[in-house]
Formats: structure tokens, C-alpha cells, sequence
């Protein structure tokens, strides 16, 4: 990494930002929180990747603990949704 | 010369256990979030409508400058580190920590003003007029002052941690050879950022 690349890395964090706040104020109803969510998806995944330096992470340990963490959000919130939706 | 060598490889070796370390910190830090983010979906789930008016109370723009705050302040610090650990610069490493520090100050000026006026329009837990709304706008406002209490302790955490690694740089303690406790204090200060990437669309951009 070099000071310019961290610097384009922060512009496209802020444009995807100025992205959410227009797609918020545009109504696309229900698929809005879809597409909010995953615009803050990819801001973060930039910000793991190439702020906190994983995309140049040597070690497999460290690769696959963030993708680990996710699953198992993912399995809480799965398993909570399915006993509230079909209860 | 094999004795430097054998020093170089074991201080290497320490600086993948420090990361190990902060990487599984930080990992219960998201796990803690996300069980209040399945709250929140939960409660907004049953509760569409009231959720809604009360997003409809928050301001759009103070959310969207604090936004730009913590990201500008994510550049600074990794700029810090950088300025450190490759360009071995240590002014410039102690400039931008502390205007990460002065960014995450900024951060809790804007939001104390937002919690004022929350107060002030009679929006804060327990008061009396909050009590008479339908009960997902009381959920609504129980889980904003939560959550965003819980992220703005987080950043004040953050600027205490990132104040000694100044005070360590300063003083020569931290240097490009030795610099986990800095890499370290970055990373949670990212993790601070990452939290409220998500908290701002999910409590400012209902729409």
C-alpha cells in the first residue's frame, strides 16, 4: 500500500456513503434496507481488506477468522428468523 | 549477525501472536454487536411503521457528518501506521494520530448535540412524553441510545488507547520495529468505524 491508494481506498468509502444517504431519500420501499445493507457490506469489507490490512495477510488463521465471525452471526440471526417467522 | 537474526525473526513472531490476539478481541466485540443488531431487526421486523417515525426524528445530516468523521479519521490512523512502520517518519506518525484523536473528539461534539436535542424534544428514556408514543417508537429510541451509548463508549475507549500509543511514539517507545501496541490500537479504531458503517443506514436511512 502507498499513502495514494489509502487515500483512493477513503474516497470510495465516502462516495458509497454519499451513494446510501441518495438511495435512502429516494424511496425504493421495501428493498431499500436490502440495498443499504449492502452498500455498508462492501464499506466495510473495504475497510477489513485494505485498512486493517487483511487483503495482505499472510497467515490462514488470520484470513479466515473474519469469514468464520460471519457465519456464525449469520447462523444466530438464520436460526432466531426461522423460529419468529414460523412459530 | 545471526544473533540479530534470530531477535528480528522472534520479534516477528510476536507481532503475529499480538495480531491472533486483537483479531479474536475484536471478534467478540462484533459478536456483542450483533446480538443487539438481531434485537433491532427483530423489533423493526414487528414494528415497520413505528420504526420509521422514529428514524423520521433523527437528523439525516448530523448522522451523514459523523459518517465522513469516522472514515476520514480510519484514513488518518492507517496513515499513521504507515507513516511509521514503512516511511519510518515519526512526525508525521505523530501529527495524524493525533488528528485521529481530534477527528474522534469531533465525532462526540456532533453527537452530544444530537443527544441534546433528543433530550430537549422530551426523547430519552423514561420521560414522559416518550411514554405516551405507540410502543415500537419507545423501542425504537431504547435501542438508539443503547446502541449508539455502547459505539460512543467504544470511541472514547478508542481515543484513550490511541492517546497512549501518541504518547508512546513520542517518547520513542514505539518504533517502526516495535510497533504492535499502535497496529493494534488501529485496528480496534477500524472495528470502531466498521460498528457505525452499519449503525448509521440501520437508525438514519429508514425509508
Amino acid at each position: 500500500m502507498t499513502y495514494p491508494r489509502y487515500i483512493f481506498v477513503w474516497a470510495g468509502l465516502v462516495v458509497l456513503t454519499a451513494i446510501t444517504v441518495t438511495s435512502a431519500s429516494l424511496n425504493f420501499g421495501r428493498i431499500g434496507i436490502l440495498i443499504v445493507l449492502a452498500i455498508a457490506a462492501i464499506k466495510s469489507t473495504l475497510v477489513i481488506l485494505y485498512f486493517m490490512n487483511l487483503f495482505f495477510e499472510k497467515r490462514l488463521l488470520l484470513k479466515i477468522l473474519v469469514p468464520i465471525a460471519i457465519c456464525t452471526l449469520a447462523i444466530f440471526i438464520g436460526m432466531t428468523y426461522t423460529d419468529v417467522l414460523f412459530r | 549477525m545471526s544473533s540479530s537474526h534470530s531477535q528480528s525473526v522472534e520479534a516477528h513472531d510476536e507481532g503475529v501472536k499480538a495480531r491472533v490476539g486483537i483479531w479474536l478481541f475484536l471478534l467478540s466485540e462484533i459478536l456483542l454487536f450483533g446480538g443487539m443488531f438481531l434485537l433491532y431487526s427483530m423489533y423493526r421486523y414487528k414494528n415497520p411503521a413505528d420504526f420509521h417515525a422514529g428514524s423520521m426524528e433523527l437528523s439525516r445530516f448530523d448522522g451523514t457528518l459523523n459518517t465522513i468523521v469516522l472514515l476520514t479519521s480510519s484514513l488518518t490512523v492507517v496513515v499513521a501506521l504507515f507513516s511509521l512502520h514503512v516511511k519510518q517518519n515519526m512526525r508525521r506518525a505523530a501529527i495524524f494520530l493525533a488528528a485521529t484523536i481530534g477527528l474522534g473528539l469531533t465525532f462526540l461534539v456532533v453527537k452530544s448535540f444530537e443527544w441534546g436535542a433528543k433530550f430537549e424534544h422530551g426523547l430519552y428514556p423514561g420521560a414522559k412524553f416518550l411514554e405516551s408514543q405507540p410502543h415500537g417508537f419507545i423501542l425504537f429510541f431504547g435501542l438508539y441510545f443503547t446502541m449508539t451509548g455502547l459505539h460512543a463508549l467504544h470511541v472514547i475507549v478508542g481515543m484513550v488507547v490511541l492517546s497512549f500509543v501518541l504518547n508512546f511514539v513520542l517518547r520513542r517507545k514505539i518504533t517502526p520495529e516495535r510497533i504492535n501496541i499502535m497496529e493494534n490500537g488501529a485496528l480496534y479504531w477500524h472495528l470502531v468505524d466498521i460498528i457505525w458503517i452499519f449503525l448509521f443506514p440501520l437508525f438514519y436511512l429508514i425509508s
